[in-house]
């Protein structure tokens, strides 16, 4: 029995081919994604690197996508800090892009651009169970009216959720109830939320885009990041490691960690909603291709010129810059090139890093020096696992790795001493599509893609 | 103001001292108050967060270590800015360092916006009857 695994990402679609008893890998292919004609043209020329044999016996199909700007949710909450970033939370960890957030009463220019954004659904949320609920009402009859068009899950305070779904019904082309994101105040709950979006990305999302053969064909499962969040999943529950992954596209840079990031050093108060054990962050403004302009701004010239072993030439990192954001399959044409590629990856693992991960901040007491912890301690984070093109074709992707965790700054909360890994066959993925199916093979594959670094 | 029996409960600023504040959580509780307790460490912020998001009609602030004036003062300018200007504020606690006569102390914490001030040694029982009287319940 075999099982054919597929990735329809925005440029590449990658495809994995697994024996199932015994498990073991096949083989892996890979061709341009094609979204404007048929994308299952792309996976036909991806397939043809198979010979007949390998394609006999293929029991299980199973796809993931984040072609078409994959998912896209708009999250609205009532306070920011609290269920506006609940309702954040539960969207990445459903595998999607959080295209804005919004706390309190939406205003019509808000409306306005929600609409331009062209979200596939919105998750509204506000108040904790049996709190303030008349922001949700109000929100829920704004969207209803607005003729969005755009499917909803409701995840906030549980009271106003029959209101709520009465006020939506009929107007947009799908209401789904779940359990509130926050039911009490700093007490975190994605889980049904999550579920939710889930089931909305099967039945209506696939439709509105499209996809709907691509899921009876090649059984259409998730969004791509939450395979690949699976994945880990699968990796911290059988390897029993805490696990943070590092996943650089060219628009954006995914982190994933696996973990309660409770505080790992005594005096620390720890403050704000709890932080997800299984939590994603997207940076859309960190990535090696369509991102790299805005990387070079957030990072700075004198970031990547540490970095490396040559002094820049007046604007030669900005036309570097500038040719590849043009181009998606843009390479390096030289050394010089390779190097300042590299350094580009450097500082977006880096910066990625810094921003995931939570900070401690100073507090004087009566009783002492305290300090305050924001978000996730992944200082002694077990496993770090590097996935993306960049890193697995690079000469030395742990180095690179290492670089980017040198981070100067004392008071972020970032790995320190990680067992490093690399996803040599870029099968996070599709572990992940077959994890909850086949979890022994799933597991088999864990083994065979990552690759440690020498100790 | 929402007539909830929602509070929000916390020890507020650099203060650490958690035992009162699980005594308040209790006793409030028992008598048949939804409390939202913030534990210790609570900013401003924070108080105010939980208590749009819980629709509450009270904030009980304890300030046990002295710097209370500090504190609590904008805390009432700081709820008409989040839309909650008429909730219930009571603080209570050690709320000024060294022996003062309270009757200023309790004029000056009014003066600051507070509904009710309590000084030290005083037992839960009063507050929780002045709140349900506040509140009509």
């Amino acid at each position: 029995m075999k099982a054919l695994l597929i990735d329809f990402g925005s440029t590449f679609t990658k495809v994995a081919l697994a024996n199932l008893d015994p498990p073991g890998l096949i083989g892996t292919a890979q061709a341009v994604t094609t979204t404007s004609t048929d994308l299952l043209d792309g996976l036909r020329t991806a397939l043809a690197e198979f010979s007949r044999g390998e394609l006999e016996g293929i029991a299980v199909k199973r796809a993931c996508s984040s072609a078409a700007g994959g998912l896209g949710i708009v999250a609205i909450g009532l306070v920011p800090v609290l269920t506006a970033k609940a309702a954040r939370e539960a969207a990445l960890g459903a595998g999607a892009r959080v295209l804005a957030t919004y706390a309190y009463t939406l205003t019509s220019r808000e409306i306005e651009e929600i609409r331009s954004l062209r979200p596939d659904m919105l998750l509204l949320a506000g108040g904790a169970d049996g709190g303030e609920q008349r922001t949700i009402l109000d929100n829920a009859a704004l969207i209803a009216e607005s003729g969005l068009g755009v499917p909803v899950v409701y995840a906030g305070n549980k009271v106003a959720a029959d209101r709520a779904e009465e006020l939506l019904t009929g107007r947009v082309p799908r209401v789904i109830v779940a359990a509130n994101v926050m039911p009490e105040v700093n007490v975190l709950q994605t889980e049904p939320a999550r579920q939710a979006i889930r089931e909305l990305y099967l039945q209506e999302i696939t439709k509105a885009k499209g996809l709907e053969r691509i899921q009876q064909e090649v059984g259409l499962a998730m969004p791509t990041p939450l395979a690949v969040m699976r994945g880990g999943e699968l990796l911290q529950r059988t390897w029993k490691q805490t696990v943070v992954m590092v996943d650089i596209g060219g628009a954006t840079t995914d982190i994933h960690s696996f973990g309660d990031g409770k505080p790992s050093a005594a005096g620390v108060i720890l403050k704000g909603l709890p932080e997800p054990f299984v939590k994603r962050t997207v940076e859309g403004d960190l990535g090696m291709r369509l991102s790299a302009a805005s990387l070079l701004h957030s990072v700075g010239v004198e970031r990547l010129q540490e970095q490396l072993p040559f002094l820049l030439e007046n604007g030669e990192l900005q036309d570097y810059v500038n040719w590849i954001s043009a181009s998606k399959d843009a390479l390096p044409r030289n050394g010089r090139e390779l190097l300042i590629e590299r350094a580009l990856a450097i500082a977006c693992i880096r910066e990625a890093i810094v921003r995931h991960a939570g900070r401690l901040e100073e507090a004087f007491t009566p009783s002492g020096r305290m300090w305050i912890q924001q978000g996730k301690d992944l200082t002694r984070v077990d496993l770090l696992v590097g996935i993306g093109g960049v890193l697995a074709h690079a000469g030395d992707p742990f180095d690179m790795l290492r670089q980017a965790l040198k981070i100067e700054d004392s008071l972020a909360l970032t790995p320190k001493h990680p067992q490093l890994y690399l996803d040599r066959h870029y099968l996070l993925a599709a572990i992940g599509l077959l994890s909850d199916i086949y979890p022994q093979a799933a597991e088999a594959l864990l083994g065979e893609t990552l690759a440690p670094s020498e100790v | 103001m929402p007539q909830t029996n929602t509070i929000v409960l916390g020890v507020i600023g650099a203060d650490v001292h958690a035992v009162g504040n699980k005594i308040l959580e209790m006793t409030f509780s028992d008598a048949g108050f939804k409390v939202v307790n913030l534990g210790v460490m609570v900013s401003q912020e924070e108080f105010i967060n939980a208590a749009v998001e819980t629709d509450a009609s009270a904030i009980l602030v304890s300030s046990l270590y002295g710097h209370g004036e500090m504190d609590c003062r904008g805390l009432r300018d700081q709820c008409r800015e989040s839309g909650i200007g008429d909730i219930l504020l009571y603080v209570g606690g050690n709320l000024v360092i060294g022996k003062r006569t309270f009757s200023p102390v309790e004029a000056l914490f009014k003066e600051m916006g507070f509904d009710r001030v309590y000084p030290p040694g005083v037992m839960p029982d009063v507050a929780i009857a002045d709140l349900r009287k506040d509140l009509g319940l």
